[in-house]
């Protein structure tokens, strides 16, 4: 069974949101469920800090053994930190994937938009 | 289990000052030095004897799996046996040596080959002509979407977008793109085909140039809407493209020609026999609507227009997309394509899509009570399972293709289609013979039944495969830390 962190927000594409000290800017990452159905996760493109996204808008891609699959933005925002360890390489995505493992901090131009993210229990039975 | 060949090793590590494999005659003419030498040091190359190079390279060919070694169901490879008489054929001296600038009046031979091969191979898949050019399927496929463009441009009209559905394959979305389409995917349905209503909204609004679409498709089913669909494309001004790569299950049962499809591509090295893989050379048909004659590459093969009972080759062609490869793509790739289709004829042909479509289905049974199936229903030339019952266990899809490996059969394609999780493909090919199907089948089922066993993982699964030279590799060091020549090694 795959770990769901109960103080994280979640999207359909297997993505988590946390909150951070400050208010305006959430940390985001891939799910443990999301890293164990990859695989060995072997290449990660990940956009420049100062890159503006909007909700949903494909931002990189995550390349494992298996196959590349794109990342989703969670929120719109703008990117002020980005994961710079993981570049060259990143295991931790599969050995830590809420933690060390985290891909990029967003800040949020827009709140409401966290209100269409899914709690830890309805996205319980999507990763499954 | 013998211990040779063991391991082996880079043939440049392997060299010992003062050997070699070569010996000229001796100097008849005076000696003069080289007026400037070009490089500063000697290349570095391995001294080896002869016998050296021959037992080094004949190693690496047996640390290989080959069809000639064991089966190899592969799935969406159509990993065929590829018979010895094609080799005869294509190393005859007349074909095996005939240059490529050879004026048309000196390679009549090989032109009335190349003519009659596009002729059985439009017969089989019912367009209006093929061409031979393409060095690959891929090739094929992104000619056949530039032909598209080429046609719709043609009509003054600028289409900026593609349909792709989720079981097309998967290299299709990069042609469209090299092409300047823009993708938009189609969803597939729980029945596990494109989706109509979707196709239906996506070219309403008349931007949609076409779709890609493989048939069968990429779970190993039959779109059995394609008449629907080519229909409603061309009602709405589109084309129609299809990935030709799963051909065999079509071979003499039905033609993609005739359910409107306007161009699709041929891979020879699954349907026709051609060797697989080593980089090449390869060789990848393109066969054609009426509509998109005018757009072939050039030069076709022609009857000689002056009424004389020879071939040329012609270059005047207006509206051509141009050429996708020098000369005439890979002639002896089609030498052996010919050799094939003619050793067959026609109803072998039939029998050879037929069995290889009775031999998925068998498997299908067979195995359907041990192992979750993808979509429940009479597949074509390949069957999708996936490990969701093995899993609940902790033994994955990765973990069953190893095991199979000491066993002595290739493992399945695994992880593909991407929408069916945990996949493990299966196509045998009209090659394998039932009892060797059947053997695959009782080696499967002994496999599920471990995967179920208590602290299977460790009783039956780790570290597989244990009986090969090389056991389990680690599958993502080499993506992560490249070593691309043997320097790297040094």
């Amino acid at each position: 069974m795959s770990q769901i962190l109960k103080d994280l927000l979640y999207t359909k594409e297997h993505e988590w949101v946390r909150r951070t000290s400050n208010t305006r800017v959430v940390q985001v990452g891939i799910t443990d469920f999301a890293q164990s159905s990859l695989g060995d996760v072997t290449y990660l493109d990940i956009p420049a800090v100062g890159t503006s996204l909007k909700q949903n808008q494909v931002f990189g891609s995550i390349e494992s053994v298996k196959s590349v699959s794109e990342l989703f933005a969670p929120v719109s925002g703008k990117i002020v930190k980005r994961n710079e360890a993981l570049v060259n390489d990143p295991a931790p995505i599969n050995a830590s994937p809420y933690a060390e493992g985290w891909l990029v901090e967003i800040e949020i131009s827009d709140e409401s938009e966290l209100t269409k993210l899914m709690s830890p229990e309805s996205y319980e039975s999507v990763a499954q | 289990m013998s211990n040779w060949p063991l391991k082996t090793t880079l043939s440049i590590l392997q060299s010992t000052p003062g050997h070699e494999g070569f010996s000229l005659p001796s100097l008849d003419v005076p000696e003069a030095p080289a007026p400037t030498r070009a490089r500063a040091a000697k290349p570095k190359l391995p001294e080896l004897s002869e016998l050296s190079v021959v037992r080094h390279f004949t190693r690496l060919s047996q640390l290989n799996f080959s069809i000639d070694g064991g089966m190899y169901p592969l799935g969406s490879c159509t990993m065929k046996y590829n018979p010895r008489v094609n080799e005869l054929t294509s190393s005859f001296r007349g074909f095996a040596r005939l240059h490529p600038l050879t004026p048309d009046h000196f390679a009549q031979g090989a032109l009335e080959l190349m003519f009659h091969l596009e002729n059985l191979l439009s017969e089989i898949s019912g367009f209006a002509r093929v061409s031979l050019q393409p060095a690959a399927g891929a090739q094929g496929e992104y000619l056949g979407i530039k032909m598209i463009r080429a046609c719709l441009e043609a009509r003054g009209e600028k289409r900026t977008k593609i349909l792709i559905p989720e079981s097309a394959h998967g290299t299709n979305g990069a042609s469209a793109s090299m092409c300047g389409y823009t993708v938009l995917p189609v969803r597939g349905t729980e029945a596990g085909l494109a989706d109509f209503a979707q196709i239906e909204e996506l070219t309403r609004a008349g931007d949609v140039a076409g779709i890609m679409i493989t048939n069968p498709n990429t779970v190993g089913l039959f779109e059995t809407e394609i008449q629907k669909i080519t229909q409603l494309i061309h009602d709405r001004g589109g084309l129609i493209y299809c990935d030709g790569a799963n051909m065999n299950a079509m071979l003499g049962v039905t033609r993609p020609g005739d359910a409107g499809i306007d161009c699709m591509h041929f891979n020879m090295h699954k349907t026709f026999t051609t060797p697989h893989g080593g980089g090449g050379p390869g060789c990848g048909g393109l066969g054609v609507s009426k509509t998109l004659i005018p757009f072939l590459p050039v030069p076709t093969i022609e009857k000689n227009p002056s009424g004389a009972d020879d071939f040329i080759l012609e270059h005047e062609r207006p509206q051509s997309v141009g050429k996708v490869k020098d000369h005439y793509g890979h002639f002896l790739m089609m030498v052996r394509a010919y050799t094939y289709i003619r050793e067959l004829g026609a109803d072998g042909i039939q029998k050879a899509g037929r069995d290889a479509i009775l031999l998925a289905n068998y498997i299908r049974e067979r195995l359907k009570p041990h192992y979750d199936i993808a979509y429940d229903k009479t597949c074509m030339h390949e069957v999708v399972f996936s490990d969701k019952r093995q899993n609940k266990n902790g033994i994955k899809t990765l973990d069953i293709a190893k095991r199979l490996i000491d066993e002595g059969f290739h493992p399945p394609t695994i992880y593909f289609p991407l929408i069916v999780q945990g996949a493990l493909m299966i196509e045998p090919t009209e090659t394998e013979s039932l009892s060797s199907v059947e053997k695959f089948c009782e080696t499967m089922i002994k496999v599920a039944g471990e995967a179920l066993e208590e602290n299977a993982f460790e009783k039956h699964f780790k570290d597989r495969p244990r009986h090969v030279a090389f056991g389990r590799v680690n599958e993502t060091l080499a993506a992560k830390q490249l070593k691309l020549t043997w320097k790297d090694l040094e």
